[in-house]
């Protein structure tokens, strides 16, 4: 069945939502010359109509709530119910941020004020930095908040060196950030255990080495026991170490990264404090950092004052400036700040050890079916390798199709890059050993029917709205808006 | 333990399996040899009870129930209550990226009605599924031009938000881009469009303006987006979704790119977010645009399916080469939007634009009748204006917090020399009582200075 859009759904004529009435005279204060000449071409559509459209849809996706979901590196854990009530109350919800900017303006939003700043007083304790930004809008936003940091410190020093040192495992966001935030890239080899290549690390530092954005744990899944090694070099070279937080997970609640020797990082608030990840978004990429970036931050930051009133401050004459139009997030920083209250000392120090033992689980269980590239303990995900499949004509694309057929959103695939015929498995704590259980079955019972029947594995899935979409066409002739005549 | 399913039966069972004798061999085989932090000034955990009732309480410290004509690009529109019964189907907002098209149609169709509302309201040919806010929106339209012309002077107009331009400023730091700001008059809330032209040159790469502007003002910008387009600038306007339903679009009037603030389009105020970028443009820039896009295509049956696409621009592909950095937007606030549209609906949006021109003509009429106020040199405008107080607007608006109005935005903050100078915005939900409540405290506040 072709999917109808929301465009091709109800009449002219017809309406889903009532307004106040015009209860003034129907004035306007606009030129005749640019009114516009037709209504924009929105739907016309009863409540009903809208509803059940976008109920229908919602159908048509897996997510966390209907299925396992160990998509590799985005840390899919449970959303708590509790998290959606309380972003939802009027006084949160409702908060013009402007408020706290007029004068006596920060009396009006003490609570919100209050959030921002305990939960900044939280975030240092677990992660071990000296001072937090919350603005930065989703992880890769925080990665260049950081990288800029880095920039701003070098310029306060009048020196010009450039060069981003970025494993070549690494996220793609790492490079990206880095470039608009003006650097060089240069990319560290892996070695064959899955850490930093030190021979390659040692051969790339110089003065014009401005720093090293490296992920921890890696994209591998590994914890790289080198990692004081290396934020010490780097150090040594005159550069800053900026750790990507994306696997932090793995650690929260068994190490503190601020322990680690890295200057500053991300947390992505939408994996490790599990603020739903929306079907790509809204994120949150808070960032923390250590003395020597401190001064940096963007304003504004949020201070308590004597009388034990919070209030915004503006007045940081190093800081890198604006990077969001307010002060984050807020909605998941609040949701955040739920999580993180709840989980209290004990439910902090089982994060990390919970998310670890499922993945090594699945690790363990998975090492008779498939290759595993780098055979030792993992963290939080583990990587394993379809390349044993491609003799019978079976990729990791297609495993993973055939998963959609047995209920499990599959893993992450094809990445890291240095995998061939990655598939990368993040569990995270919140899943039971019965779930894992089911997915590993799942997966043995997909490899024996590879051996039996491959081409059926190819022709998955078969029990999904749709089968396999031609994306190659998509992106050669590009059908990227509804047409406008109905 | 909050939110873990296993019990320590579970885990010794695990362990076992995994082949280590308990947690801390499996985290010295992890290469986690460091002490575990005993994370001292954590206190303990609380009850979902407690949290809510802690929170709850945190809530009703915040002024949310001030009767609002505070605006400045950031609006209390009324949302139908079917945005948030959508928004929190567990199906939309406990996913993530649709990496997994098969699996991810819902939250694919949704995004492809998005961008194609998106492009019926802005007469664009192409949007991208969303970006971040309109400020992060904006510089990434800058970023287009400069990469498009190759060209490195970017021009922004003195009429833009000053949030937007404080935010462009710390981007483009580290970058080789020479950002110009044009100059505008303390006595005008117009874009001054003379002093605006004298800073294109054939060298300039882009040139961003805002529709309404900053101001409220609504202007013409026909003219100078055929001079700039004879110098072969990339012309860039944020806007106000709202307005255009009245306005004439920023296609229609020609410009190359549009982005801006779609909180409005059915998300909440929230204290700042989370809100929603957008941006389109022609097909002709179409490869050049940030962040993912959602393309209409066909399953091996035939049937018709939607996927990510172009995906040759991102980070993930090109790496430091992308067209930007972004990866995780803003989808369940898309989300927002495309519900909220479809709701409102043609005929709606028209209505809701001339509740809040009309409403906003009263409340300027009203205010203008009080001895004293001014208007400040601004010619037309949608639903937020400048008037200038016989006082210093930022102690008007203090006192008028004591009789439960957010009475508007002070605009010496960013602006020291317009001392007197109240930005005020008005929406549908401003009732005709309230509004004349509104300007009889206002003249109890002007005239007992």
């Amino acid at each position: 069945m072709d999917p109808t859009l929301i465009f091709d759904r109800g009449r002219a004529g017809r309406r889903g939502s009532t307004l106040p009435r015009m209860d003034v005279p129907p004035k306007h204060a606009m030129p005749t010359t640019l009114l516009r000449p037709d209504p924009a071409d929105l739907p016309e559509v009863s409540e009903l109509d809208v509803v059940r459209h976008y109920v229908n849809l919602s159908r048509r996706n897996l997510a966390i709530d209907t299925s396992f979901y160990p998509l590799g590196s985005c840390t899919m854990k449970y959303n708590p119910k509790s998290h959606e009530r309380i972003a939802a109350l009027p006084g949160f919800a409702n908060l013009h941020p402007l408020l706290p900017q007029l004068r006596h303006g920060g009396a009006l939003t003490q609570g919100a004020l209050e959030v921002l700043f305990e939960f900044e007083m939280l975030l240092r304790e677990i992660l071990g930095f000296t001072g937090f930004t919350m603005q930065p809008l989703a992880g890769s936003h925080g990665e260049l908040t950081g990288v800029m940091m880095i920039a701003a410190w070098h310029r306060s020093r009048d020196d010009t060196r450039n060069v981003m040192l970025i494993p070549d495992a690494a996220h793609g966001t790492n490079p990206a950030s880095a470039a608009i935030a003006g650097f060089e890239v240069c990319e560290l080899a892996t070695d064959p255990d899955g850490n930093v290549d030190m021979a390659d690390l040692d051969s790339k530092l110089n003065d014009n080495t401005a720093g090293i954005m490296l992920t921890c744990p890696n994209t591998l899944g590994l914890f790289d026991p080198n990692v004081t090694v290396i934020c010490d070099r780097v150090h040594a070279a005159g550069g800053l170490c900026y750790g990507d937080g994306a696997n932090l997970n793995a650690i929260l609640g068994r190490l503190r990264p601020g322990d680690l020797g890295f200057d500053v990082m991300h947390l992505n608030l939408h994996k490790t404090f599990t603020t739903p990840h929306g079907g790509g978004g809204p994120g949150s990429g808070v960032v923390g950092v250590s003395d020597v970036l401190e001064p940096f931050l963007p304003i504004s930051r949020v201070e308590k004052r004597q009388d034990g009133s919070y209030a915004l401050d503006y007045g940081h004459s190093d800081s890198i400036g604006y990077i969001a139009p307010f002060y984050g997030n807020f909605g998941l920083i609040l949701r955040a700040f739920a999580y993180t209250i709840t989980l209290g000392r004990k439910g902090l120090l089982r994060i990390g050890e919970n998310a670890v033992i499922n993945a090594n689980y699945i690790r363990t269980k998975l090492a008779a079916h498939f290759d595993i590239p780098f055979d030792r303990v993992c963290t939080h995900e583990c990587v394993v390798s379809a390349s044993c499949y491609n003799r019978y004509g079976v990729h990791a694309i297609d495993i993973c199709k055939a998963l959609l057929d047995r209920g499990y959103h599959p893993p992450t695939m094809y990445f890291p890059l240095i995998v061939p015929e990655a598939l990368m498995i993040e569990p995270t704590e919140t899943e039971s050993k019965e779930t894992l259980d089911g997915f590993i079955q799942a997966l043995i019972d997909i490899t024996e029917q590879i051996k039996q029947d491959p081409e059926s594995i190819l022709a998955a899935p078969l029990t999904c709205p749709v089968r396999r979409l031609d994306e190659t066409a998509a992106a050669r002739k590009p059908d990227l808006a509804a047409p406008r005549s109905r | 333990m909050p939110y873990i399913a296993n019990t320590d039966d579970d885990r010794r069972e695990m362990l076992a399996e995994i082949g280590v004798a308990d947690i801390d061999a499996l985290w010295q085989e992890a290469g986690v040899s460091m002490p575990q932090p005993d994370f001292a000034a954590m206190p303990e955990g609380k009850s979902e009870y407690e949290v809510i009732r802690y929170l709850a309480g945190l809530a009703d410290k915040n002024a949310d129930n001030l009767t609002g004509f505070l605006g400045m690009g950031f609006y209390d529109h009324y949302i139908p209550s079917v945005v948030s019964e959508i928004t929190g189907r567990n199906e939309f907002y406990t996913a993530y990226t649709p990496y997994q098209p098969e699996a991810s149609q819902g939250t694919l169709q949704a995004m492809y009605e998005y961008q194609s509302a998106i492009c019926r309201l802005l007469d664009m040919d192409v949007s991208n599924a969303s970006l971040y806010d309109g400020g992060t929106a904006l510089f990434e339209a800058m970023m287009m031009g400069i990469r498009t012309t190759r060209r490195r002077r970017a021009v922004l107009a003195g009429t833009v938000s000053p949030i937007y331009r404080k935010m462009i400023q710390c981007y483009s730091r580290n970058l080789d881009i020479e950002l110009v700001i044009s100059d505008s008059s303390e006595n005008s809330a117009d874009t001054d469009m003379a002093a605006l032209k004298t800073l294109l040159d054939d060298q300039t790469a882009c040139v961003m303006v805002q529709y309404p502007n900053v101001f409220g003002s609504v202007e013409d910008w026909s003219d100078l987006i055929a001079y700039a387009k004879e110098r072969r600038i990339i012309t860039i306007c944020s806007c106000y979704p709202v307005a255009l339903s009245m306005l004439r679009s920023p296609g229609l009037l020609g410009f190359d790119i549009a982005t801006g603030e779609g909180q409005c389009l059915g998300n909440n105020l929230s204290f700042g977010g989370p809100y929603l970028g957008f941006i389109a443009t022609s097909t002709h820039h179409m490869r050049k645009l940030p962040g993912r896009i959602v393309g209409r295509t066909t399953d091996t049956a035939g049937e018709t399916g939607f996927v990510l696409t172009l995906q040759t621009r991102e980070q993930h592909i090109r790496r430091e080469r992308a067209t930007s950095n972004i990866c995780t937007n803003e989808g369940l606030c898309a989300l927002a939007a495309i519900t909220y549209l479809s709701c409102i609906g043609k005929e709606g949006f028209v209505e809701l634009g001339r509740l809040c021109a009309a409403k906003a003509c009263y409340t300027r009429d009203e205010l203008l009748r009080i001895p004293g106020v001014g208007v400040a040199g601004q010619t037309a405008f949608f639903n937020e204006f400048v008037l200038r107080l016989p006082m210093e607007a930022a102690e008007v608006v203090s006192r008028m917090i004591d009789k439960g109005f957010a009475a508007g935005f002070p605009l010496s903050r960013y602006y020291p020399e317009r001392k007197n100078d109240l930005l005020i915005a008005v929406t549908e939900k401003r009732s005709r009582e309230e509004i004349r409540a509104f300007a009889v405290a206002m003249e109890a506040v002007l005239t007992n200075r």
